[in-house]
């Protein structure tokens, strides 16, 4: 079971249902306006995201090879 | 003449000459060109995928929607990020069983999977209607270009011809295939251009990001947030959500799929893509940088906006050098786009159509013959405009997308739908997209009594619901699909 790969819809929830609420220009973060800084912020975090499950279905492939030996 | 325009017809002779050169040796068809030429070292291969992101439309169309619109623009920099993350589970799926049976086009994979030539051509054929107004988004890019760059002397119309001989003569010149060195040139270009303009432009003439966000919001109230009604959270997030389902079904970038060593491509793919969109970042300050220095733009002529204000902020030499790293971004996948849609008229429509026995120089005949066919179309199209270079990416998306219901449930062993299921959806589907076009209708002009949520949401929603309930419905009276279909151990 790859319960971890749920973590994939993470960032289309994060991204787009967020939207309604971080629909506003202050607070300002790194010279963006909020609305920008949220889907800006969510892009790198979608990054993040698969990154960890990659991570994680090596590993769990290194084991089924490592179990098969 | 002016420097801009002898800089952009440089440009244009150095494309050529690599496009001639191409034909011995280091060539490349549609797919490599997607895929970034797998011959290439890693950083190389970095610098192709995050200039392959980079069209006319992210270029001039994304800017310009950032003058145009504000804040609904951001939707660029959405879509493809959620689409790389839908990679990671799609790509090796289609990629192993594409291997398996030796696939080439994607509409081999349906024909393979539904055990249908028909639903093949049919795909096809919706293929080359999508890549249509891709096309024409391209020659606007290249009219605006050259009309920009003199001054006004040449009319917008003029130069719209002009770039589509332009562009038939760069396809013909190249061959059927086009040139991995442009490609790397136009990356490369393109690269250094919006990370140049988009810091230079808000830190020397605004006083950094932040000032200028500043400014723009006290200047134009709300520009910067998605407004309440019209383009509101409903719409940006149905049209991204749309758009990034139809990600993957351009014939170019499903078929790229199939030239990968291995699945874990995709999967790191899906890891580092997300990070490049982020250039699309620059493109957007060039935008709003040209709102406050160059304003007054209106309709169309948004697309305008991105060379205007470089023009106004750096003089004729850097709008040429501007011009001519644009000219690329309309040239390369433009060419790439004629000679696959006539590829795919010829090879996957016509010599279907007439079965078999069809020679493959007559093939690469009609091919070639369609070229200028294909590019008086799109010419045609193109000078009845009133479009920006968004809305006609958006029309393009709405007809590509209806393929992902038929692909999606065709993925598991034993399809969810039938063949004929499949048909009836993606015709249904894109019967819904013609008559919605046509009729400019809107979910507001449908529904006008339903709440703004609903009113606001791309109309493109109800064309892929009839794609889906007639896909069902017919699946349903055709029978249990996994008896009627060729399934793949």
């Amino acid at each position: 079971m790859r319960w971890y790969r749920w973590l994939a819809v993470v960032p289309a929830i994060g991204m787009l249902g967020g939207v309604p609420f971080a629909n506003r220009v202050r607070p300002y973060v790194l010279g963006l306006p909020f609305l920008l800084f949220w889907v800006t912020a969510w892009v790198v975090l979608t990054s993040a995201i698969m990154w960890l499950i990659y991570a994680l279905d090596r590993a769990r492939e290194r084991n089924a090879a490592g179990d098969r030996r | 003449m002016n420097p801009a325009l002898l800089l952009i017809g440089a440009c244009f002779l150095v494309a050529i000459a690599l496009g001639i050169r191409a034909r011995r040796g280091h060539a490349m068809t549609l797919e490599q060109w997607t895929v970034g030429g797998r011959g290439f070292g890693t950083i190389f291969v970095f610098v192709l995928m995050a200039g392959e992101i980079y069209t006319t439309f992210t270029f001039l169309g994304g800017s310009g929607w950032a003058y145009g619109k504000g804040a609904p623009a951001f939707y660029i920099l959405c879509y493809g990020t959620l689409a790389y993350g839908m990679s990671y589970f799609l790509l090796p799926v289609v990629w192993r069983y594409a291997n398996a049976h030796a696939l080439v086009s994607q509409a081999d994979f349906f024909v393979q999977k539904y055990g249908s030539e028909m639903l093949g051509i049919v795909v096809s054929l919706v293929a080359v209607a999508a890549m249509v107004p891709y096309l024409v988004l391209q020659l606007k890019g290249l009219g605006i270009i050259v009309s920009e760059a003199s001054a006004g002397a040449i009319s917008a119309a003029q130069a719209v011809w002009a770039g589509s001989v332009v562009l038939v003569i760069y396809v013909v010149a190249s061959g059927v295939r086009g040139s991995a060195w442009t490609a790397v040139l136009k990356d490369i270009m393109i690269l250094a251009v919006a990370v140049v303009l988009g810091t230079y432009l808000p830190a020397h003439l605004h006083g950094g990001f932040g000032a200028m966000f500043a400014q723009i919001d006290r200047l134009h109230p709300g520009f910067l947030t998605l407004p309440r009604t019209g383009m509101s959270p409903a719409w940006f997030i149905s049209t991204v959500v749309l758009t990034a389902l139809g990600f993957y079904m351009w014939p170019h970038t499903f078929g790229s799929c199939y030239t990968a060593r291995d699945e874990n491509v995709f999967r790191r793919n899906a890891v580092v893509m997300p990070l490049y969109q982020l250039v699309l970042l620059f493109v957007f300050f060039t935008g709003f940088a040209a709102l406050l220095d160059v304003p007054g733009l209106t309709g169309t002529s948004v697309d305008l906006s991105l060379l205007r204000v470089t023009e106004h902020a750096f003089g004729p030499w850097m709008l040429g050098v501007v011009g001519a790293a644009g000219l690329l971004t309309a040239l390369v996948p433009g060419s790439m786009l004629l000679m696959s849609a006539c590829t795919i008229l010829s090879k996957n429509v016509y010599a279907k159509v007439v079965r078999r026995d069809v020679p493959e120089a007559q093939v690469t005949w009609l091919a070639r013959a369609l070229v200028p066919v294909v590019a008086l179309v799109a010419v045609l199209l193109t000078l009845r405009g009133g479009s920006t270079l968004v809305w006609l990416l958006l029309a393009a998306y709405n007809v590509v997308t209806q393929l992902f219901p038929a692909l999606i449930l065709s993925l598991p062993n034993r399809p969810l739908a039938t063949r004929q299921g499949a048909m009836a959806g993606i015709v249904a589907g894109e019967a819904t997209v013609v008559a919605l076009t046509l009729t400019r209708a809107t979910m507001g002009s449908l529904f006008p009594s339903w709440p703004h949520v609903i009113t606001d949401l791309n109309v493109g929603i109800i064309a892929m619901l009839v794609n889906v309930v007639v896909l069902f419905v017919v699946s349903g009276l055709t029978g249990r699909p996994h008896r009627y279909l060729q399934t793949a151990p």
